[in-house]
């Protein structure tokens, strides 16, 4: 039995092997069909080689013990190896591993590009201090489980000739060589979706950008050449189009449209939320529109960028800056291109370090790093600069809350700037209670890093820990072990940064730094002081209200039995009920 | 007006005035419970110590003060118009009051206990009576009832019931009695009394049985009461050797109960002596026993500690203390084990013949 197992197993990879080198031939469209393929040969060809090798097994085995120097064949010299060893592209890489990006299934695949394009379109438009207006429609494509994602805002509109290489070349961005409170980070997510759209559907990402009135739009539509990670014009023209200014992103992709949990509405109703400046508006597959209006027309206020701290640099990150820095000694460096380091301090560090301040930044990169980042860690400097952060404030955050969920209580904290690994952060929180909330469930909790909500891996993510290691028995709650909180409660928790550290590129859940958690708990433990407040107050009312109902429900048998036995009238017996209610209301307090 | 009346009426009035007056009216009543009495020696039974617990009208108590008044107006009703009514039946006129109803009947019990306390008399005066009876009665007794119809006197023969017996009414306190008999046994379980009514021992012995069937009920002790108070007959107890036959029969039959002190001075018989069966019996007679259970060394351990009674007398701590030291417990028929009639030739005999020996 075992010695058929084996044979199984042999003939299957080979098998296998087979099938790979056929697909590897098939262009990238009709990849899946031949899979299927590939997977039919491989079928037959495990019977047949099963069938042959239950005679030809022993034969084989024999061979191999007598001269072990024949397998020798099947391994590969250096010079083999070298023939295979090329560049891979990083939209190659992508492609393998699109779950990294959030294209894990087509239900996930579908929220992610209507996230990144909400995204690029929301920061472009607060950059440019324009009220976000942005219209999502979801058409049903030509196939089953296709559909044609339309995305259009009223933001400044994109350069001609910087088109291309947003929408069809990874890891293009003006947001990843500065550190600066932005939605998107690294400048992947709308060519990654497009480059989905691709492998999927084999359609082109169709882009139409106008920067003014008096500009004509753009037309584009752009193949990514996964190979060189370099985009490929289709179409490129000029058209006429009635909006005055903005950009309008149409991306066909395998997709399924899903109502409820961590669906397109919910991100949208959630970006709501944290957005109250912006306006939204979502037309689904069967036709219906849904508005998320407006709460507030105060554009977040604008970001600065700021320069990295000292303490939030790699010794990798330092090496590079060392050797690509324009300043021409090492102090002047450490004083221009980091935050909070002073001439003084910079000085220090140098003495530290047991370097020169004057000499050559470009030859430290090669020798002295280390110690000088060493030095770094040992001398105290000053937290970075917390005025380029922009929380979304109390004021907003409860204007959002009240906007899309119906509830008696709301509150809302913002903390005080602080840092974690030299990167300012800012926890804002908030809490919903009670109105139409279901009270018999755990509670809700939306996340936020820099106004996006994550909807996936809330069990991984920095704010989750904190939520569950509130101790939220203490404000009035109801709480198991290890659980979320019951009861009718939303919690919010927004977390605002110029690098929010994020466990996967797909930014689906916060890393678990201890000042992030701290300070999650901090705003929760504000937040629930508030909550507890409310709660028992109403608790109190209630109780009152209950001994209230059930005072009246005795007192007009206490007249009743006083009239039986003193022979009272009528009147007299409606005047000692009045005496008794005032009597006991009177006590209740 | 009856004085029942008038007193209801009075507590009525001062509770009405309490309110008008915008106070929270009260009612108070004596503490129901063993540690609200004392024994007094020379009366012969356990008297109330004057401890009260006073309902005050608050939001907690609305409901109970409710219904404490209510059921006194009914009580006011019932003393006026010369009407019984059931303590069941109590609890039925109560489903008329609304929101102010008894779920269970021991609802209504308790608050009629309480206005029977209140009043300081027992509830028949106020018109509520027992659904329970009063125990069976047979041999040398003649008891004088009247006719319900025509009022004429009945004389009762209680040895002319042959195999059966007399039953004792719920209110006893219209009877007469004549006798010849010497004593009263008075007996624990109706299969004791059975064999002697049988066996025609009341004949024997000349004497009258009274059978209580456990715990004695208020009339069985009132007419118990009467039998020794006005015929001067000893009264002697036959019960089983257990901390329940000591002292929830027999100390309630003697000296009363501490539920209801506030009764005692006419429902108990002071007279009463314990003829057995003694922890030393069941040496003397080599009874067969039983393990005494956890609630009866309970039962025993608390009496020695809380009852006034026990207290009182040393033969009982004496007697408790032999009882736990042998761990065992027997039953009046445990006799049965020597002869079925053993107690009617052997042990009755031999205890009567020394009353002197008998527990206080």
């Amino acid at each position: 039995m075992a010695k058929v197992r084996k044979t199984r197993l042999s003939s299957k990879r080979k098998a296998v092997g087979k099938a790979r080198t056929a697909s590897k031939k098939t262009t990238s469209k009709r990849k899946k069909s031949k899979k299927k393929a590939a997977k039919k040969v491989a079928g037959k060809r495990t019977g047949k080689a099963l069938r042959v090798s239950k005679k030809t097994q022993p034969k084989a085995e024999k061979v191999l013990e007598e001269s072990p120097e024949q397998a020798d064949s099947f391994h590969s010299t250096a010079e083999d190896m070298a023939r295979r060893q090329r560049e891979i592209s990083v939209a190659e890489f992508f492609m393998k591993n699109r779950h990294l990006l959030g294209f894990d299934n087509p239900r996930k695949a579908l929220l992610t590009t209507i996230k990144e394009g909400v995204d690029n379109s929301l920061d472009a438009c607060e950059e440019a201090g324009i009220l976000p207006e942005v219209r999502i429609v979801i058409a049903s494509g030509a196939e089953e489980n296709r559909f044609r994602v339309t995305l259009e805002d009223n933001g400044p509109g994109i350069l001609r000739k910087q088109i291309p290489k947003i929408f069809a070349k990874l890891l293009y961005g003006s947001k990843f060589h500065r550190l600066k409170m932005s939605r998107g980070q690294q400048g992947i997510g709308i060519s990654a979706a497009g480059m989905y759209g691709q492998l999927t559907t084999g359609k082109p990402v169709v882009i139409t950008s106008k920067t003014s009135r008096n500009q004509p739009a753009h037309h584009y539509e752009l193949e990514i050449d996964a190979k060189k990670n370099e985009p490929r014009i289709l179409v490129d023209e000029t058209v006429k189009w009635k909006t005055p200014r903005g950009t309008k992103v149409e991306i066909e992709l395998e997709a399924k449209f899903q109502k409820g949990r961590q669906s397109v509405e919910e991100y949208l109703e959630q970006t709501s939320i944290a957005n109250p400046h912006v306006s939204l508006a979502l037309v689904t597959p069967d036709g219906e529109t849904k508005v998320y209006k407006r709460a507030s027309k105060q554009v977040p206020r604008h970001t600065r960028e700021i320069k990295p701290h000292p303490y939030g640099v790699e010794l990798g990150v330092l090496i590079k800056m060392l050797h690509d820095t324009k300043a021409r000694t090492l102090q002047s460096f450490l004083h221009t291109d980091f935050s909070r380091v002073s001439s003084r301090v910079a000085k220090e560090i140098c003495e530290k370090a047991k370097v020169s301040e004057r000499s050559r930044p470009s030859r430290i990169a090669r020798q002295e790093a280390d110690s000088l980042f060493k030095a770094i860690s040992q001398t105290k400097i000053m937290n970075p600069p917390t005025d380029c952060l922009s929380p979304i404030g109390e004021e907003l955050i409860l204007a959002g809350l009240k906007k899309q969920i119906d509830a008696d209580f709301f509150t809302a904290v913002t903390r005080p700037p602080a840092v974690y690994r030299g990167n300012p952060f800012q926890i804002e929180a908030a809490l919903a209670y009670g109105g139409s909330l279901p009270g018999d469930g755990l509670a809700r909790v939306l996340r936020y890093a820099n106004r996006v909500p994550l909807l996936y891996q809330q069990s991984a993510c920095a704010i989750m820990r904190s939520v569950l290691s509130t101790a939220w028995r203490n404000y009035a709650l109801q709480q198991s072990a290890g659980a979320l909180p019951t009861g009718a409660l939303v919690i919010m928790v927004h977390m605002a940064s110029v690098w929010v550290p994020f466990t996967s590129e797909s930014k689906e859940a916060i890393a678990h730094y201890p000042e992030i958690i701290k300070e999650i708990r901090l705003a929760l433990q504000e937040c629930g002081r508030k909550l507890a407040v409310f709660v028992r107050r109403r608790r109190k009312a209630a109780e009152s209200e209950r001994k209230k109902a059930y005072i009246h429900k005795y007192i007009p048998h206490i007249a009743v039995a006083l009239r039986e036995m003193l022979e009272l009238s009528e009147p007299q017996q409606n005047t000692m009920v009045r005496q008794l209610t005032d009597v006991l209301e009177r006590s209740r307090s | 007006m009856s004085k029942i009346a008038s007193q209801i009426k009075q507590t009525a009035v001062a509770v009405r005035s309490k309110i008008q007056r915008r106070g929270k009216p009260t009612l108070s009543f004596p503490l129901r419970s063993l540690t609200n009495v004392k024994y007094h020696p020379k009366k012969g039974f356990l008297e109330l110590k004057g401890k009260k617990k006073t309902r005050t009208l608050t939001v907690a108590t609305v409901k109970t003060f409710a219904q404490t008044l209510r059921m006194m107006s009914q009580a006011k009703t019932l003393v006026e118009g010369d009407e019984i009514m059931t303590k069941r039946e109590a609890y039925y006129v109560s489903k008329n009051w609304d929101d102010a109803r008894f779920d269970e009947q021991p609802e209504s019990d308790t608050v009629i206990d309480d206005i029977e306390a209140l009043f300081e008399v027992n509830r028949e005066q106020l018109g509520f009576i027992p659904e329970e009876k009063g125990g069976e009665v047979a041999g040398k007794l003649v008891v004088i009832d009247r006719d319900s119809e025509t009022g004429k006197k009945l004389r009762i023969d209680c040895t002319k019931f042959g195999s059966g017996a007399y039953s004792i009414p719920i209110s006893v306190e219209h009877l007469k009695f004549e006798t010849k008999a010497k004593f009263v046994l008075v007996i624990e379980t109706a299969g004791m009394f059975q064999r002697l009514v049988k066996h025609g021992y009341w004949r024997q012995a000349n004497c009258i049985l009274v059978s209580m069937g456990g715990v004695p009920t208020r009339a069985c002790r009132r007419f118990i009461r009467r039998l020794a108070d006005e015929l001067k007959l000893p009264v002697y107890a036959f019960v089983d050797c257990d901390p329940y036959g000591m002292f929830n029969i027999y100390r309630t039959l003697k000296v009363g109960s501490g539920n209801a002190a506030h009764i005692n001075p006419f429902f108990c018989v002071p007279k009463a002596k314990f003829l057995g069966v003694t922890p030393q019996d069941i040496v003397d007679y080599k009874l067969p026993t039983h393990p005494l259970k956890d609630v009866d060394i309970k039962r025993a351990k608390d009496a020695l500690k809380n009852d006034p009674f026990v207290q009182h007398y040393k033969p009982w701590q004496d007697a408790i203390q032999q009882l736990l030291a042998m761990g065992v417990r027997a039953e009046q028929q445990a006799f049965a084990v020597h002869d079925l009639n053993y107690v009617i030739h052997h042990y009755l005999p031999e205890k009567l013949a020394v009353p002197k020996t008998f527990l206080p």
